[in-house]
């Protein structure tokens, strides 16, 4: 499995690297590989829409399953990778270059405290099987 | 009765309960409702029972026996005795539409074909595998269409003239959202023309629905007011009659984003009200955000053909909290009988019965029109319903009619008071010169009633 230290990760499997204000928001190696193949991807907010932590992102949905990613921060959604609606599978390949979903201006940078890091996210997958 | 648990699983299942005994469990019923005296006749043998039936069914007037020129959304029509036959055999005829690829093929295939003939009639790049009704299927286009927008676009424009049935159904389903959000302009003779109707549409609005033809019979040209809701962002559905498309252009042409209604015409009897069968048609963008199924063509291992569920609402079934609809079977059988109907038929045969209907009706038309005291209202081009006139209470004119063995027009006061002595007349293939004459015949007999 593949945990870049550089990122932080949320129990729900999502994984964010903050540049300055800005974070890329994207779903872990472990969460694309429990997921198996990916088929569709739906997002659910655009460009300028305010988000909290918890709400659902966007809908993942691969022939094994479907599941939410729920936002690890708060702010406003800067950018989406659209062009994935196209290629989903491109999270499976890639899910950290790649395969990012979002980009936010988070509103609260105390909230990225409160997110694994790599090392705390290995044992908390380990701890799953 | 079959009761499949044994005593002694009755008693393993109290025992994990923690309750000593079936009346432990129940006793959270007040006991004056548990065995309540029912106010019921005593039974009846088989023998009784069945002449009761017999006699409770022949009280009914059914269209087989009598004249009718009564439609307003169930029609009369020609139904081949293949549809039944076919329909009947035991390898289709089950209580529940059985979806498992491994031991039903050719359930999988009809509906395959189902959904292909509806996308060719209407002109819409995909179908899906059915819903229960026409109504259903105009409720699940509004559904589908202010999730599209995830609820951005609250509100949704409905045309006056559509079926007061559908309307009622489709505030049924939003009545736990702003009623508010629903626009029925009020003013029908206004707003007949799905052109003005544009005029309502903003930012706000996910969908504007229409039939085509219109509850009163109307048809219109979709294509300049479809386009003016494009360009405030909101879809269009249509609701169509499946054998007016045997003649009219087909509402895809018109650029609609959903074409929806009642398949009963094809091939499935009025039978009082049901089961009857809605069809759902629209474009690929926006399959992912229709109920129901969809069923596929695929290969096997051995590179067979084969056909499977190929698309259903992902979260009727592992994300119900986030499901959209709580539609996910289909009308199977009814969509078997669709099915086998317009392949008898092909695309000839409905054209044919299309001009039968047009024809038939735009001739009791005309001579309605040179009755004593009777009136075409209907100006615009109309498909095999219309409105007239009349000198006196429809619901008058209908019972004299009656007595003669003849089914009047739909009385239109009962769905609109401001249209007092309208009736709405319906002429099909089944309609023979002979019909026609004796309604014209009794329609002049009533004036002097």
């Amino acid at each position: 499995m593949n945990t870049p230290s550089n990122l932080k990760y949320a129990k729900t499997d999502e994984w964010v690297k903050l540049d300055g204000s800005i974070a890329t928001v994207g779903v872990s190696d472990y969460a694309q590989d429990q997921l198996s193949d990916i088929v569709f991807i739906e997002f659910n907010r655009e460009t300028d829409d305010k988000v909290t932590k918890g709400d659902a992102l966007a809908t993942i949905e691969s022939v094994k399953a479907a599941g939410d990613v729920n936002s690890p921060v708060s702010g406003k959604v800067l950018e989406v990778n659209e062009g994935l609606s196209d290629i989903p599978e491109t999270i499976n390949d890639d899910p950290y270059e790649k395969g990012w979903l979002y980009k936010i201006e988070v509103s609260d940078p105390s909230e990225m405290d409160e997110l694994m890091d790599s090392a705390a996210y290995d044992k908390y997958c380990e701890g799953r099987h | 009765m079959f009761i499949p648990h044994t005593d002694v699983e009755r008693q393993e299942m109290l025992k994990i309960i923690g309750k000593k005994d079936l009346s432990e469990l129940f006793n959270v019923i007040p006991e004056e409702f548990r065995f309540p005296d029912l106010d019921i006749p005593h039974a009846l043998s088989e023998m009784e029972a069945q002449q009761q039936f017999s006699n409770l069914a022949g009280a009914n007037n059914a269209c087989d026996e009598m004249t009718c020129f009564l439609g307003a959304g169930a029609y009369n029509h020609y139904v081949p005795a293949a549809v039944d036959f076919l329909l009947h055999r035991g390898d289709f005829f089950t209580a529940y539409t059985p979806y498992q690829p491994e031991i039903s093929q050719g359930t999988l295939q009809a509906i395959f074909e189902f959904q292909s003939l509806i996308a060719n009639l209407t002109g819409m790049e995909i179908a899906n595998a059915s819903h229960y009704d026409g109504a259903t299927a105009a409720a699940e286009a509004c559904i589908s269409a202010y999730h599209h927008f995830r609820g951005k676009r609250p509100k949704l424009v409905l045309s006056p003239n559509l079926n007061p049935q559908y309307l009622e159904t489709i505030h049924t389903y939003f009545g736990m959202l702003d009623e508010s959000k629903l626009v029925v302009p009020e003013d029908q003779m206004a707003f007949s023309d799905p052109n003005k109707l544009a005029d309502l549409v903003d930012s706000e609005t996910a969908l504007v629905l229409v039939q085509y033809p219109d509850f009163l019979g109307n048809i219109y040209d979709l294509a300049a007011m479809t386009t003016k809701a494009h360009e405030q962002g909101a879809l269009v559905a249509v609701s169509v009659n499946p054998i007016a498309l045997g003649l009219l252009k087909p509402p895809a042409d018109f650029g609609v984003d959903f074409v929806i209604g009642e398949g009963q015409p094809l091939g499935i009897p009025m039978s009082f009200g049901g089961p009857y069968l809605g069809f759902f048609a629209t474009r690929k963008e926006l399959v992912r955000k229709i109920s129901g199924r969809i069923v596929g063509e695929t290969v096997d291992g051995t590179g067979k053909r084969g056909y499977v569920l190929t698309l259903t609402a992902r979260e009727q079934h592992i994300r119900r909290d986030k499901a959209t609809s709580n539609i996910c079977t289909n009308q199977g059988l009814m969509a078997l009988a669709a099915t086998i109907y317009m392949s008898l038929l092909g695309k000839s045969g409905m054209r044919e019965v299309a001009e039968l209907c047009y024809h038939k009706a735009h001739y009791a038309a005309q001579q309605i029109a040179g009755l004593k005291g009777y009136k075409l209202v209907t100006q615009q081009p109309f498909f095999n319903e219309f409105v007239i006139e009349c000198p006196k209470n429809v619901s008058v004119i209908n019972q004299h009619m009656l007595e003669h063995g003849l089914i009047g027009g739909f009385d239109l006061e009962k769905v609109n008071p401001k249209l007092k002595n309208q009736m709405l007349i319906t002429v099909t293939e089944m309609n023979s010169r002979e019909e026609i004459d004796l309604l014209l015949d009794l329609l002049e007999e009533a004036l002097h009633d």
